[in-house]
């Protein structure tokens, strides 16, 4: 059993290279694309993780790899005390009764041939409900998450909205019953009102039912909206990790600075005074040496360009940096 | 809010409609529905039996009296020949198809969906055979294993196994690749689960189109083998072995001659537009 | 790029090797090879004496090994039928059926290209349901069946094509000039009519669905000229037609028993045909053979050409 001042999910040294190709004997290795490189943190039981970076920068690789989508190179993912596919842990089967995942493309995630009943019924009856269990267990989540059952249950994934069917996925992933829910990038395909309307239930769900969140973004706002601590990213690590406030008031990373700078503002007194971020993202098959933002970054110094920082308290609580300005 | 009172409709609703809409698939249909019961009531239709051989007729020309069609190289009535002829030439067209099509796309679909090592067995096996182009497979099959309606069925299947192969595998990848398979996977279903719920229903309905247009080629080649003396043997009615037979009279009656051929040719392309009819109706792009 | 031609070379090996072995157990498929050598009066010393001289005594891959080994030298053995070389009568008929299929290919594939082409611009409309119509005829004919119409309305009623043969002086003699021209007609219409549907075919639905992408439109709103359009078009479409057209090519080669039959055209289709009636396996092995290394080196040349043309389809 889980300590109470443990995290409730806890990643250690997560890595993931993918191959760019098959690899020939006597000739060199084709190159490896370095998605997820060193990352580590912490989830408290009933808090919201937001998950922030740009394009490319290892988010949704994170999320495959704590569902067990794709298998980690090296790394250890622990929940409630207990491994991930080691001795003595929990097995991937066990932890998905534990952990599901919401995705971002509402219409692609759900099968064109199935109605919204098997879609929905399709988890539990996998992995052992009967069929008719499985069945008022849909309705029940359908109700969860406002979705008339007797009108939606019978329907399409074409004959609904990209709301209603992102309602459809997370009642999904209510149907298995977890206690973590990782929301990939879940409302970036919505209407700014829709996405709204689907942030609230996420919210009232979360009290209800006493979930925790990990929600991935590239919107900085509604992050900072649902989420209590938050984690920035850059090309496969974490270079910043902390409260919301802290974050977003205080950001100890460049990267971060420059992020929340070029957010566009309706608020015309507010100039740019910070240097926004120059250049393109470099390539994660050939990262830069060193601290990997040294080439963007407007305050590198040498040691950034040989020495790559670990991500390390920056003296205010649990607030760290990988930055060796900090 | 959709305020859709009335059950929505299905996919295959759909496709039911826009195939009522089609004019060529539904003639199509119907000429090969025609075809099959010809052949299936062969002994209640055809007004002469196919092996009453009468030399004092042979090759008579088509409109004789008792010979509406004319008459073979032994005398024997051309129009029951046709129409008996039609039994074991849409076997050899359609049984060697649909069993390839269980064996192919099992194969096809597992490769597709397992990958890794299973994959690169099953395809590079296939590969070698899909090296050789499809008559020739046929050809060299037969050759070996010798003439024969069971045998030229043997061949014929496994001539088709790699095509259909390679193209579930395709499919299934693709589909695979697929958001909804990896909400499928999340949920922690097994992969034999996955499978057949997800996986197979999206990938019969292309797999089975591209089937249909395999018929026609099944019809040509299996024809073919008989023609070459490699599949049916005579004094059996089959299309293809009349026109073997029959070619060297063609100095004589000519147009006889061709008939068998007529019949192999209506038969294939009605097969071919329907395929086409059914891909549009099912909206598939391959 | 020189490392993708490697591995692809790579790769192709193993599915040659696999062709040679399944050729050579195309002998065994059909029963005891032994039957179609024996004389029907051998004793016990004449089964022996044969079983060595073919080898048939030792241990399978033993002769797997012996009959590759004497292949890729060129030695196919002798033909049962005819006493020659086996190599020396495969040469002679694989030129002949080279000569229908350069001269099929050169004529009809273009021809289906262009046509295809044409349909898959007006897409729709009246060509291209004319187009359409021709070409799922094509594909849906018995080739050997419209040889023999071909032959019935030009040869027997018209009587100005011939239907046999290669011409003057046969195979040896062989010349481009109207007197073997003349004999080339018919083979090539009915050997190429089947490809060309599936050409045209393929042609129609690739040039669709570029004209389909986003970036023509860019092009046009550019102000580029439709010829100047349609090059890049081509250029999009090239990777599948070299997909296709070598597919086609192929199929003329393999399928080419049945035209080669009617016509009595002295080619490999002919020669197999033959071997196949005669049990002369020395011919049947040594000419499937030649033809499968012939596809699977068509197959290795058209797969690299579309990469060339196409580096995106660099496959792994």
């Amino acid at each position: 059993m889980a300590k109470i001042d443990e995290s409730f999910v806890k990643v250690r040294n997560l890595k993931k290279y993918f191959q760019t190709g098959t690899a020939i004997p006597f000739l060199k290795s084709p190159p490896a694309v370095k998605a997820v490189e060193n990352v580590s943190f912490d989830v408290f039981k009933g808090e919201t993780l937001g998950v922030v970076g740009e394009s490319g920068c290892g988010k949704s690789t994170v999320a495959r790899l704590l569902i067990q989508l794709i298998k980690p190179d090296a790394g250890e993912i622990i929940i409630d005390g207990l491994a991930v596919e080691k001795r003595g842990g929990i097995s991937t089967r066990d932890l998905r009764h534990r952990m599901q995942m919401v995705f971002q493309d509402s219409y692609a995630t759900l099968n064109p041939r199935m109605p919204i009943e098997e879609s929905i019924a399709f988890g539990p009856i996998s992995n052992g409900k009967k069929p008719s269990e499985a069945m008022l267990k849909s309705k029940h989540v359908m109700d969860q998450v406002g979705l008339d059952p007797n009108i939606y249950l019978h329907r399409y994934p074409h004959e609904l909205s990209g709301g209603q069917r992102q309602r459809v996925n997370i009642a999904r992933a209510l149907a298995m019953g977890p206690e973590v829910i990782i929301l990939d990038e879940a409302v970036s395909a919505l209407d700014k009102s829709v996405e709204a309307q689907v942030l609230n239930l996420l919210t009232d769900l979360k009290s209800d039912l006493k979930l925790t969140y990990i929600f991935i973004s590239h919107d900085l706002n509604v992050v900072k909206y649902i989420s209590d601590k938050v984690m920035v990213m850059y090309l496969g690590e974490v270079v910043e990790y902390g409260t919301v406030e802290e974050v977003y008031n205080t950001p100890k990373h460049p990267y971060t600075e420059a992020l929340l700078a070029s957010q566009p503002s309706m608020d015309p007194s507010r100039k740019l005074d910070t240097v926004p971020i120059t250049g393109d993202p470099p390539n994660p098959i050939n990262p830069p040496s060193g601290c990997k933002f040294h080439t963007r970054c407007p305050k590198v110094t040498d040691m950034c360009r040989t020495v790559n920082p670990n991500l390390q308290s920056t003296n205010v609580g649990n607030h760290l940096s990988a930055c060796h300005l900090a | 809010m959709s305020a859709n009172i009335n059950k929505p409709r299905t996919y295959w609703q759909s496709v039911r409609s826009r195939l009522r809409r089609d004019p060529v698939t539904l003639s199509c249909a119907g000429i090969i529905i025609g075809i099959v019961l010809l052949s299936i009531f062969a002994p209640l239709i055809a007004p002469a039996n196919p092996y009453d051989a009468n030399m004092l007729n042979r090759l008579a020309p088509i409109g004789s009296p008792g010979y509406p069609l004319g008459a073979d190289e032994l005398g024997r009535d051309m129009l029951s020949r046709l129409i008996y002829g039609g039994r074991i030439s849409l076997i050899m067209g359609l049984l060697p198809v649909f069993l390839a099509l269980l064996i192919g796309a099992s194969c096809g679909i597992i490769a597709g969906y397992v990958g890794g090592r299973t994959n690169m067995l099953i395809m590079r096996t296939m590969d070698i055979f899909y090296a050789f182009p499809s008559v020739m497979l046929a050809i060299a099959i037969s050759g070996a294993i010798g003439a024969g309606i069971e045998n030229g069925l043997l061949s014929l299947t496994l001539v088709f196994i790699p095509p259909i192969t390679r193209v579930s595998e395709s499919i299934t990848v693709q589909i695979k690749s697929l958001d909804f398979i990896d909400a499928a996977r999340a949920t922690g279903a097994s992969n034999s689960r996955i499978i057949l719920s997800h996986i197979i229903v999206n990938a019969l309905g292309p797999i089975f189109i591209y089937c249909t247009s395999l018929v026609s080629v099944s019809i040509i080649i299996a024809s073919g083998l008989s023609f070459l003396g490699l599949g049916v043997s005579p004094p059996e009615a089959d299309w293809g072995l009349m026109l073997s037979t029959l070619r060297q009279s063609i100095y004589v009656n000519p147009w006889v001659c061709a008939l068998p051929g007529v019949m192999i040719f209506t038969t294939s392309l009605c097969f071919n537009l329907m395929s086409d009819g059914l891909r549009s109706a099912m909206d598939v792009k391959m | 790029m020189f490392v993708y031609f490697i591995k692809r070379l790579l790769y192709a090996l193993p599915i040659a090797v696999g062709v040679t072995v399944f050729v050579f157990s195309l002998v065994y498929l059909g029963g005891d090879p032994l039957d179609a050598v024996l004389p029907d009066d051998a004793t016990a010393a004449d089964v022996q004496e044969i079983k060595e001289i073919y080898g048939f005594d030792k241990p399978l891959p033993v002769q797997y090994i012996t009959w590759l080994g004497r292949a890729i030298t060129g030695d196919f053995g002798t033909s049962i039928g005819t006493g020659q070389p086996v190599a020396d009568e495969i040469s002679r008929a694989i030129v002949n059926t080279l000569i229908l299929a350069i001269c099929s290919a050169l004529t009809g594939f273009p021809f289906a290209v262009f046509l295809g082409t044409l349909a898959g611009y007006y897409h729709g409309q009246r060509a291209d349901k004319i187009v359409s119509g021709f070409a799922i005829t094509g594909v849906s004919v018995p080739h050997y069946w419209l040889a023999i119409v071909l032959v019935i309305v030009f040869s027997v009623e018209l009587n100005i094509l011939p239907s046999l043969g290669m011409g003057p002086g046969g195979s040896e003699d062989w010349t481009l000039d109207w007197a073997h021209a003349k004999h080339l007609i018919l083979p090539v219409i009915g050997g190429s009519i089947i490809s060309m549907g599936i050409i045209a075919r393929s042609m129609r639905a690739a040039v669709a669905e570029i004209l389909n992408q986003e970036f023509v439109r860019a092009l046009r709103s550019k102000g580029l000229s439709e010829s100047r359009i349609a090059y890049h078009v081509m250029k999009n479409a090239l990777p599948s037609i070299l997909g296709v057209v070598g597919l086609e090519i192929g199929s003329l080669m393999g399928g080419s028993i049945l035209i080669e039959t009617i016509f009595s055209w002295p080619g490999a289709g002919f020669l197999l045909n033959e071997a196949i009636f005669r049990r002369d396996l020395p011919v049947l092995q040594g000419t499937i053979l030649v033809l499968a290394m012939f596809f699977v080196i068509l197959n290795l040349i058209v797969d690299i050409s579309q990469t060339f043309v196409d580096k995106r389809i660099i496959r792994t």
